[in-house]
């Protein structure tokens, strides 16, 4: 899959209230701070294996804080 | 309690505790659903209701109308409240109190308690598996999250008895006796004074010499709020989390085929955990309405209380499909069992971890159980809503 259209994760950090779902759901694309609050790892690239998982994570928070993207 | 006014009408009259509601307050939040959505009562000095997801969501991030500051619907009102920060905090001052209390609770940090509370559940288990039989409220869901609290704050395993009592007095009874809650207050205070004393010479690695050695702007947190924290913590991380473990064993024996699903499949356990928080959450919280203000067509008066039902939030069929339905492996669950906005409950994480190791313990032991007596099962009073006694029975071929 080129750059063009690859899945982007990302978290908004003023909805997040640290409920740690898209953690727990997909450990590969996010990661925790002290606080409990999350973020997209890395760049936020979702590679396609992982796509069904990002959904799963963006249908689960309780604060929509996560959010996906296409680059295309 | 026997000597209220029986409820004729849950949308212009209701009350959380009359007997009907604890027992089985589904088919009364369906109702009010598509009658009345925004339910009121003059009881409690005048409260609101909303069963709706959308309503509670809404209620929950507006915080310039609906103030914290009391969290619990009682009788009368205490003037002024007594503060439990954050809980009780509003901003400016609710993430100054919060954040702190933050990285105790962090998902790393109750990794940490998950070898303990595994020996814990299984110490539990061995004490009445030969038996057949328990109490699975008194015998095992509710030493759980006591002595996992205890263990965090540093205080004797062996005081859950007082927690247990404070905690009835300040959530039960006290609803509609405020001296009850207040002697809770009191009692409480005395208890942490003490400890706080003792950790005057030392200092050890517990929440309580964490909070003591914390400093905001140099200075340690003033006594009066870290009393009020230390209640908090007490209170909230026990008849919650011990109503949770409750309620899915509840389900697992009343419901066969759900239990022989989780015993074969333990790769369910994600998302049946969430399921089960979704479908039996426990705490429902509230809201003083502060600035008048109309949520969904409904105006909301200054001074009355709002019951913020995260329970009726969950069961809403327009937010989740078959929302009366336990589904063990729903794929979407944008649940509100801890809250949602700012005071997203603190110890979810501890909860969660509690909730997975109690059933993944109890399942590995005790496979197959059943009720003794579906009419022996007390559901609690007041807001946080979960079984007080449960007495099960073991199939023999598993008493080992």
């Amino acid at each position: 899959m080129s750059e063009r259209n690859m899945m982007k994760v990302r978290v908004e950090a003023e909805r997040c209230q640290g409920h740690n779902r898209c953690c727990s759901i997909a450990p590969e694309l996010f990661e925790i701070d002290d606080y409990g609050y999350a973020r997209a790892s890395g760049d936020g690239s979702v590679p396609p294996a992982l796509e069904e998982k990002a959904r799963l994570a963006m249908k689960n928070c309780p604060e929509h804080a996560v959010r996906l993207t296409r680059q295309d | 309690m026997s000597s209220r006014p029986p409820v004729n009408d849950w949308a212009t009259d209701f009350d959380h505790t009359d007997p009907r509601w604890m027992n089985d307050p589904f088919p009364i939040w369906d109702g009010l659903r598509t009658r009345c959505p925004i339910a009121h009562t003059e009881r409690f000095q005048g409260a609101y209701f909303p069963s709706r997801y959308q309503d509670v969501r809404d209620i929950s991030y507006d915080t310039e109308h609906f103030s914290s500051r009391r969290v619990i619907v009682r009788d009368e009102k205490l003037d002024p409240p007594i503060p439990s920060p954050p809980i009780t905090s509003d901003p400016p001052e609710h993430r100054p109190a919060r954040m702190p209390l933050l990285p105790p609770f962090n998902p790393k940090a109750v990794e940490r308690l998950k070898p303990g509370t595994q020996a814990l559940c299984a110490r539990l288990i061995d004490a009445f598996i030969a038996s057949g039989r328990c109490d699975a409220a008194t015998d095992y869901a509710q030493h759980i999250p006591t002595r996992v609290i205890a263990h965090m704050l540093g205080v004797p395993e062996a005081d859950g008895e007082l927690f247990r009592h404070w905690i009835k007095l300040a959530l039960e009874e006290g609803i509609h006796d405020m001296s009850k809650a207040l002697q809770a207050v009191g009692e409480m205070t005395v208890y942490f004074r003490d400890q706080i004393a003792k950790r005057a010479s030392q200092h050890g690695d517990d929440l309580i010499s964490y909070m003591l050695a914390l400093r905001h702007d140099g200075k340690p947190i003033p006594e009066d709020k870290l009393l009020g924290t230390l209640r908090l913590i007490l209170i909230a991380g026990i008849d919650t989390t011990w109503s949770a473990i409750g309620a899915s064993l509840w389900h697992l024996a009343t419901h066969d085929e759900d239990r022989r699903r989780l015993v074969a499949d333990p790769s369910l356990m994600d998302t049946a955990v969430e399921e089960f928080l979704r479908a039996y959450a426990p705490v429902t919280m509230a809201r003083e309405v502060v600035k008048e203000v109309e949520i969904n067509g409904c105006p909301m008066k200054p001074g009355h209380m709002v019951l913020l039902s995260f329970p009726a939030a969950n069961r809403d069929p327009e937010m989740f499909p078959d929302a009366d339905k336990v589904i063990l492996d729903r794929q979407e669950n944008r649940h509100a069992a801890f809250g949602l906005g700012i005071h997203r409950c603190i110890g979810s994480n501890l909860a969660r971890m509690e909730l997975r190791t109690a059933l993944e313990e109890w399942l590995k032991r005790i496979p197959e159980f059943r009720l003794e007596d579906p009419a022996g099962v007390r559901w609690s009073e007041g807001t946080v809503r979960g079984p007080r006694q449960m007495p099960m029975l073991f199939a023999p071929e598993v008493r080992t």
